[in-house]
């Protein structure tokens, strides 16, 4: 290991193949440990970006795991489409009109996704030249936005958790009771802003913890399963919304149908770029809630406490930890962070009380957190994404003509192929990550 | 399944590797290995832990392929892909971690994989028929409709050898088999190793334990840092042997001075516990241990020697008794005041209670030590003291790794252990508690993990060691109780003979005697 340049795996030399011991007298393993330290700074960033970018590390996987399911979905929009469809009968006469058929059809709905996502240059043109407000420009990405905010936080309900070696199935019932403490404080206070919104935040916050905390204490010291119980109490939560917003204080007396009273201005989230964009401070809000959650697993003593009563519950209480103090806490929180994502449903978007008012952004937590690799600034990478696709769906169905539920499949796709990751490998024939090979190499002879 | 009909020579097999070199990465971990297994010899294959053993006999079992080096079966080379390759070859292998399904019965356990049928459905019968067969055969007794989790853990292995005999294999790797096993089952082992070699078979025993070498083998190859060192014939010396495999002279006893003990430290009176299925494990013990003196606890495992322990340490609950710490009742207490009282805690399993392997060594090094100045305190921890204060211990305690920020599943289990060790030392002790301390560990480590428990005595911590190896705990005790079903026989001095340590743990007292 005397070369100063990385050498391709495998070729190097061997740390076994020096002496055993050095001039200096020390053990040869110690002489190692200081080489080995050279070796490794002396490999640049961008050199072991490069090694890392072809390789079956966790984000390439990912990444390529989003553009299968974009070929997937291209898939199924060519045979969900009638014109293209037919004139694949025609493929041995016709077959580059056919290709350039479904090309075109494909390439058009996935650009109508892009433009309903991120920006629409058409409209960035217009607004160059004058014809169009900045409003029109960032209203993709507006869109975005607000559909991530609550994802990022049912994500990370699902993902702090699953660290901690739990599976979180009930974030959306906990969103659920987070909108109904929110929505309650919202419909039925009118403090000034400066109160009433933090009031309501919190107990959005409260609520949603209260429901992930019985989980947990259920779990500690009852054994139950917390699968079994989130499920339960996912139908719980939904049946109480329908009843709760039915009863006289809070059901709108101006509308036949189930809907509460508006929540009162004051609670409102407040939108950041313009009243007339809908992003508002929900999104800010999940991601100071990633970058809690990821100085916690990093930093934080009790995310220390989760991380090691997930790998190994003996291990922690034989250490002293209390590992069922820690399930309990653990589930309050992850609670609490889907409440919050029900809360900025309720004072964010929806403001108002319906028994839909979450939509099922519980369940697709859950995805977005298995995206994320339960990581919590990946949740927020993989909760950009989902949101990007349903407001780029909104934008194909109308534009394209092409289904929103496509969506709805393309995240299952992604799921499914980042939950497969040998599949990805083979199809892409990825290498072997160094720094996964490296980690894999065990000392046990 | 045919009958096996061939007469012992006919049956052996002759082995060999040549060459062999197996890299991960910048790591060699097989390097030009060669050696030749006659048709029935027990071929030792010796070497510490990290040393390579494990990597060559998963070459030649088809894990792993090798990067250069070929394999030779009866003079033909062959090509091993997969384990379907080795035991097609004639080779079987029975891990260390066995492979069984603990839901299963023996003869279900052993047909898995090659599953007898008759129109579509399970033949239990001619299963049933194949185990009785081969376990007689070979004098292995195991019953067919035993379920694997109601077998102690010798019995299980028997059906492991079970299991790989009905495969026709000529050729055995027992990959260190006795790790698991209580004196008295590895001494059985030993008898089926003779017994198997006797019928004609070959075997590849790869362990770091001199003694059952010693016992057992034919040849010996050992193996340092991936290289072979040499082949020894069993006469060697042990100290020759040992120096061999650590690359350097090992001091086999510990050396200690008198230490006069001063007052009592722990303090057991009366404890009764019970184990898991809620039967009386210990069953009312009273011991004391004091300041600067090492209290061995001995016995064959199973004997209420682990209860004991976790009860002391807070982690089983004890239905009646008494427990101090300095004259303070510390019965009841949660294992985190226990810990945080002066009490240090070598867990007898560390890959289950010890260590949490997806943990770096750092993390692993303040695993009950977290909540500490300088590592952290109610909400933050402070990773750069963690990691500054491993890479000290690290070198204190001889962990061999590239950096202590590797996880500690990457350890090899000497060296796993010592990162327990040194977590537990790491503060000021009052009592140290070692179960099993140098279990599955090499010869280099126990001496090293000797030494400093001796040095914890020395300071005046008082120390409380259980083990199952009577060798350690003669070598290290100052006064050694010795354990039989759940309770304290006797506490005899370490000069007490063998014999008489012996029948104590096999439950015989004086007075039954005489």
């Amino acid at each position: 290991m005397t070369s100063a340049t990385p050498e391709p795996e495998g070729t190097a030399p061997s740390p076994d193949k020096s002496p055993p011991h050095s001039e200096e007298g020390r053990p040869y393993w110690m002489v190692e440990v200081g080489k080995i330290g050279k070796h490794r700074r002396e490999k640049t960033l961008w050199q072991r970006f490069k090694e890392e970018l072809y390789a079956d590390n966790s984000f390439t996987v990912s990444v390529l795991a989003v553009l299968l399911a974009l070929a997937v979905g291209a898939v199924l929009m060519v045979l969900g489409n009638d014109t293209v469809r037919q004139q694949w009968a025609y493929f041995f006469y016709q077959p580059l009109k056919t290709l350039e058929m479904s090309w075109e059809f494909v390439a058009k709905a996935y650009t109508d996704m892009f433009k309903g996502a991120i920006v629409n240059p058409d409209t960035f043109n217009r607004w160059i030249w004058g014809m169009t407000t900045w409003q029109q420009v960032l209203r993709p990405i507006s869109e975005t936005l607000t559909n991530a905010a609550p994802l990022i936080l049912t994500g990370l309900a699902v993902a702090i958790p699953f660290r901690a070696g739990l599976f979180n199935i009930g974030a959306q019932g906990q969103a659920i009771m987070g909108a109904i403490g929110a929505g309650t404080v919202g419909i039925a206070l009118d403090l000034p802003a400066i109160i009433n919104l933090p009031l309501a935040i919190i107990v959005g916050f409260l609520c949603g913890g209260l429901w992930g905390y019985l989980v947990g204490i259920l779990k500690a010291k009852t054994g139950a399963h917390e699968v079994i119980v989130t499920i339960m109490l996912n139908y719980i939560a939904a049946l109480f919304l329908g009843w709760y917003i039915l009863r006289p204080a809070i059901k709108d007396p101006a509308r036949t149908d189930a809907i509460s009273k508006p929540v009162n201005e004051s609670a409102l989230l407040a939108k950041i770029f313009d009243p007339s964009l809908r992003v508002s401070l929900s999104i800010v809000l999940a991601l100071l809630a990633a970058a809690a959650m990821a100085w916690l697993l990093n930093r934080g003593r009790f995310g220390f406490e989760l991380r090691a009563v997930g790998h190994n519950p003996h291990a922690a209480s034989t250490a002293g930890m209390k590992v069922g103090t820690t399930i309990a806490m653990t589930m309050a929180l992850a609670g609490a962070l889907a409440g919050l994502g029900g809360t900025t449903m309720v004072l964010g978007t929806a403001t108002v009380l319906t028994d839909g008012v979450v939509g099922l952004i519980g369940f697709n937590g859950i995805l977005v957190a298995l995206l994320g690799r339960v990581k919590p600034w990946g949740v927020a990478a993989a909760g950009l994404l989902f949101g990007a696709l349903q407001s780029g769906g909104q934008a194909m169905q109308t534009f394209a003509g092409v289904s929103n539920e496509l969506v709805t499949v393309i995240q299952a796709m992604i799921v499914i192929f980042v939950a497969a990751p040998m599949l990805v490998k083979a199809i892409f024939r990825l290498r072997r990550s160094p720094s996964q090979a490296a980690s894999a190499v065990l000392a046990k002879g | 399944m045919g009958p096996h009909t061939d007469s012992a020579e006919e049956a052996a097999l002759k082995l060999e590797l040549r060459g062999i070199t197996k890299r991960f990465g910048d790591l060699v971990a097989n390097d030009d290995i060669s050696l030749t297994v006659e048709p029935g010899e027990i071929h030792a294959l010796l070497g510490e832990n990290g040393a390579g053993k494990s990597t060559l006999m998963n070459v030649l079992y088809g894990l792993l392929q090798p990067d250069a080096g070929e394999i030779l079966v009866d003079g033909k080379p062959i090509k091993i892909k997969g384990s379907n390759d080795a035991i097609a070859a004639g080779i079987g292998m029975v891990h260390q971690h066995f492979m069984l399904v603990p839901v299963f019965t023996v003869a279900e356990n052993v047909m898995l994989g090659h599953e007898p049928a008759r129109g579509g459905f399970l033949d239990h019968a001619s299963a049933d028929k194949l185990v009785r067969e081969v376990s007689q055969r070979y004098n292995l007794p195991v019953e067919p409709d035993a379920v694997i989790e109601d077998l102690p853990i010798g019995v299980q292995q028997r059906v492991e050898i079970v299991k790989a005999l009905t495969r026709e294999v000529d050729l055995l790797i027992l990959d260190e088999p006795t790790a698991v096993l209580t004196p008295q089952e590895t001494d059985e082992l030993l008898e089926v190793m003779r017994g198997l070699k006797a019928a004609g078979k070959s075997i590849v025993f790869i362990t770091h334990k001199l003694r059952e070498v010693k016992a057992v083998a034919d040849r010996i190859t050992v193996i340092r840092r991936g290289k072979t060192v040499g082949t020894a014939a069993p006469a060697a010396p042990e100290s020759e042997l040992a120096e061999m495999m650590v690359g350097r002279s090992v001091v086999l006893e510990v050396p200690k001075k008198e230490a006069p003990p001063g007052e009592v430290v722990l303090q057991v009176e009366q404890l009764i516990v019970a184990d898991d299925r809620l039967h009386r494990a210990v069953d009312g013990v009273d011991l004391q241990v004091r300041a600067g003196e090492v209290l061995g606890i001995a016995g064959v495992q199973g004997n209420g020697q682990s209860e004991l322990v976790e009860s002391i340490m807070g982690l089983r609950p004890a239905q009646a008794g008494k427990v101090s710490l300095n004259g303070r009742d510390i019965t009841g207490w949660k294992t985190r005041e226990v810990l945080k009282a002066g009490v240090g805690y070598v867990p007898e399993d560390r890959s289950v209670d010890g260590l949490i392997k997806e943990f770096s060594i750092a993390e692993n090094l303040v695993l009950d030590l977290y909540d500490r100045d300088p590592f952290g305190g109610n909400f933050s921890l402070n990773p750069k003291a963690i990691v500054e204060s491993a890479k000290g211990r690290v070198q204190e305690f001889d962990i061999r790794t590239q950096s202590p920020e590797q996880p500690a599943g990457s350890l090899s289990g000497g060296n796993q252990q010592k990162v327990v060790i040194a977590r537990e030392m790491s503060r000021p002790l009052k009592l140290f508690i070692a179960a099993q301390p140098t279990r599955g560990v090499d010869v280099g480590s126990i001496e090293f993990i000797h030494k400093r428990i001796i040095a914890e005595r020395e300071i005046g911590t008082a120390v409380l060691m259980v083990s199952s190896e009577l060798d350690e705990v003669v070598a290290l005790a100052d006064r050694i109780a010795v354990m039989y079903r759940g309770r304290v026989l006797a506490v005899v001095p370490p000069e007490t003979p063998r014999e008489k340590l012996g029948l104590l743990m096999a439950g015989v007292t004086e007075e039954e005697k005489s």
